[in-house]
């Protein structure tokens, strides 16, 4: 192993009570996704990994689904705390922001009816979905070889958004269709 | 029972939510508006806004939507199901990661998955259009949000403060 040599030993192990802490101010601190805050924690504050350490892990919560930041909290409990790290560590992450929200459910049951509140809720749908466009159109610029993919994109809008497929099984098929002329344009490289 | 229901709804979509909580918005308003009615239109937009001006995870929206279906037990339950699934596997997997990180059919998923999270995010957006029923001034706000977006380096907390004000003020 090669790498054991060059490793350097990061210098805290954080215990449960560091990763609970820890992962509750990653959850706190964010709007609209928080894994760049995860990643100032973890690499920059208190340096439990290294910037390589963490992309290689980061990897493989990026490549399973599921909230990408959730998959990192397990990983990263498992790797200093074992199986109480990693159950420690996700519910640290959310246990603060699930607070909040039911707080403001709560509000919302109470006063959601009121017209100045719903106008608000609709001036910040409106603006999410604003968001959520401009998110789409970053994605998209993004990928590589867009005469082959780009359609796929077209077809998942047209299944889900037009013809309204379950998610399930368009996803199946499109991952075989995309995947499949993925690992045939990998071949050919 | 319906906790019971939600949790295996969330559950299964797990398995499939490539791209977060976010892709996943057009398929849960299918599950929880136009399959089993546990939610109007409204309600489901208004809860989306919510979810974007708390601070937190994007997959927070699963626990207001749980919230607001069967309550607290509800709330834990659709927070659960979306993330145990995962949690598990990647509890499972993460220490033979690096025996199939780099394989072909590795690069290969990773590769044609990345162009459906962006059709279901696209998607995400128009049903949230559609569910609210947007006027032209609301088109006009997510015009100018799209723009604004992509050409500044603004913080979106900056887009949810105009846009809350702007909702307030009845201009939207």
């Amino acid at each position: 192993m090669e790498g054991t040599q060059l490793r350097t030993e990061s210098p805290s192990r954080p215990d449960l009570r560091a990763l609970f802490l820890g992962f509750s101010s990653v959850g706190l601190s964010g709007f609209g996704g928080v894994l760049p805050f995860a990643r100032r924690m973890l690499v920059e504050e208190r340096q439990w990994m290294t910037a390589e350490e963490f992309n290689a892990q980061l990897g493989l919560c990026q490549f399973l689904p599921g909230p990408n930041v959730v998959n990192l909290a397990v990983v990263v409990g498992k790797r200093y705390c074992g199986l109480a790290g990693a159950i420690v560590a996700p519910v640290g992450l959310l246990a603060g922001p699930f607070a909040i929200v039911l707080l403001l459910a709560l509000l919302y049951d109470r006063y959601g009816s009121l017209p100045l509140v719903q106008g608000m809720l609709r001036g910040i749908a409106a603006v999410g979905c604003g968001l959520l466009f401009a998110m789409a159109w970053r994605m998209g610029s993004a990928i590589k070889d867009k005469p082959f993919f780009l359609p796929f994109t077209a077809l998942t809008v047209a299944a889900i958004a037009g013809l309204r497929l379950p998610m399930p099984i368009v996803m199946v098929a499109g991952l075989v269709l995309s995947g499949g002329v993925a690992y045939w344009r990998l071949g050919r490289k | 029972m319906i906790v019971v229901e939600l949790f295996l709804e969330f559950a299964l979509l797990s398995f499939v939510a490539f791209g977060g909580a976010t892709a996943l918005l057009p398929e849960m308003h299918r599950v929880v508006v136009e399959n089993h009615h546990w939610l109007d239109d409204q309600t489901f937009t208004h809860l989306y806004a919510i979810a974007q001006a708390a601070p937190g995870p994007n997959v927070l929206v699963v626990t207001l939507i749980g919230w607001e279906i069967g309550g607290l037990l509800g709330a834990l339950a659709s927070t659960v199901a979306m993330c145990l699934p995962m949690s598990v596997l990647i509890y499972l997997l993460i220490d033979r990661w690096e025996s199939f990180a780099g394989k072909r059919w590795q690069k290969a998923v990773s590769i044609g998955v990345a162009p459906l999270a962006v059709g279901l995010i696209f998607s995400g957006a128009t049903l949230i259009a559609q569910a609210a029923a947007f006027g032209w001034a609301t088109w006009l706000l997510v015009a100018a949000t799209v723009v604004a977006n992509l050409r500044t380096k603004l913080h979106p907390l900056w887009f949810i403060g105009v846009g809350a004000g702007l909702g307030l003020l009845g201009w939207v």
